[in-house]
């Protein structure tokens, strides 16, 4: 049973529901917190760790979307520290996989280089890896293109808690982890993919994209989907 | 007062941060009022000369002879610009990246070719391993991302480093 609770966000005395996360609770009283693998709807996993923040009396720092509010607590969300460590994270992130902004179906409406520009990023100070990462093609109606994934992991929740099919999974380790489609087959070659989209939708960059857009044209919406999760009931 | 020499440099990139440069309209007078622009694709000068108060970089540094140029332009410039993606991020140059350029020339020049079954090897510059961002090879000062950067930005960035400022940019630029 959820009970009301106060908690400090910035100094800013709020009341939080004790079921709430941090994150959850900054954003019902209309404060940012940078985050990627959050979505209104979807289990929070702390993938991103872009959402961290300082909680008093705890030594480290803490993912937003994982950590429950509690009576008491005080929470910064911004501050030097983080926003260095939060930029550390970012261009990690780009340095990882083959991020070319320009030539990409997002470019424009993508959460990752909205982020960058957001924090200020406005280049990489770690080496690119430039990885040889899967294009798959295969799918009558969607693209998937790892050369743009951040391993958020939107699209396996979706697909799993709200699709109830479980097409999407991560594969391999640390670096090497990459998407797969039913223990890795091609896409196209799937059996329970309903073409439904919402790992598309869900996507955060241009990872997951439909096809026939050219650059810049792909626009993607979530709203849908996490009211969709609000009318069951499900919202955790 | 003496005029502030500024360069610019075309390196690996498809020269439209220089079309965008062009584009700074009517503050473009201004430029002209207190830069003189000693080096680059829009001047005739052949070598780069020494004591340049500022260099904007358009490119990715992708073969041998970028690699020197840059470095030698490192050397002789006070404050060096990586100009757009290609020079911030290495952009749509690195996407041969994955590819050995070996395997690529062989690609292009003799299965995608008709006639002259052969990688072009005379007159041109060795292919680096990777197509790299300028800072990834010497130091930079100031990054200026955007694809091109939109020529706003590039003249705000102009006009106060020869206000001898410091432009703060963030926030108002983007890949892409």
């Amino acid at each position: 049973m959820s009970q009301k609770i106060s908690i400090r966000i910035d100094g800013e005395l709020i009341h939080a529901n004790s079921d709430q996360s941090i994150l959850e609770a900054a954003h019902a009283h209309g404060k940012f917190i940078p985050s990627l693998c959050h979505m209104k709807g979807l289990t929070a996993v702390g993938a991103c760790r872009l959402c961290i923040v300082e909680v008093a009396g705890v030594g480290r720092l803490l993912p937003a979307c994982t950590t429950p509010v509690q009576d008491g607590m005080s929470v910064t969300t911004q501050s030097d520290k983080l926003r260095r460590y939060r930029k550390i994270t970012l261009e990690l992130l780009f340095a990882e996989r083959n991020h070319v902004c320009a030539v990409c179906v997002s470019n424009g409406h993508c959460e990752l280089q909205d982020l960058a520009q957001k924090l200020g990023v406005t280049s990489i100070r770690f080496p690119y890896t430039y990885p040889k990462v899967p294009v798959d093609l295969t799918h009558k109606k969607f693209t998937l293109d790892q050369n743009r994934c951040i391993l958020c992991t939107r699209c396996v929740r979706v697909c799993t808690e709200v699709e109830g099919a479980h097409v999407w999974d991560v594969a391999g380790r640390g670096v090497g982890s990459r998407m797969v489609c039913e223990l890795n087959r091609s896409w196209g070659e799937s059996r329970y993919c309903t073409s439904c989209g919402k790992c598309v939708q869900s996507c955060p960059t241009g990872a997951l994209a439909e096809k026939g857009f050219a650059v810049e044209e792909m626009t993607k919406r979530t709203e849908p989907i996490s009211r969709l999760t609000d009318l069951r009931g499900a919202n955790v | 007062m003496s005029k502030a020499k500024v360069a610019t440099v075309w390196l690996d990139g498809c020269s439209g941060c220089h079309m965008s440069l062009l584009d700074i309209d009517e503050t473009i007078i201004e430029v002209a009022k207190k830069a003189e622009l000693v080096y680059g694709p829009l001047v005739d000068a052949q070598e780069f000369p020494e004591g340049v108060d500022v260099t904007l970089v358009e490119g990715a540094v992708s073969s041998q002879d970028d690699l020197k140029l840059v470095q030698k332009i490192r050397r002789r410039t006070k404050l060096l610009v990586s100009l757009g993606d290609c020079a911030v991020t290495s952009n749509v140059p690195s996407m041969r990246n994955g590819i050995p350029p070996k395997v690529l020339l062989e690609r292009a020049y003799v299965q995608g070719a008709d006639v002259n079954h052969r990688p072009p090897s005379d007159g041109v510059p060795g292919l680096l391993r990777h197509a790299v961002p300028v800072h990834e090879v010497v130091k930079v000062d100031l990054h200026v991302p955007g694809c091109p950067p939109k020529a706003d930005a590039i003249g705000y960035v102009v006009m106060e480093l020869l206000e001898g400022r410091k432009p703060d940019i963030a926030g108002k630029v983007k890949f892409g």
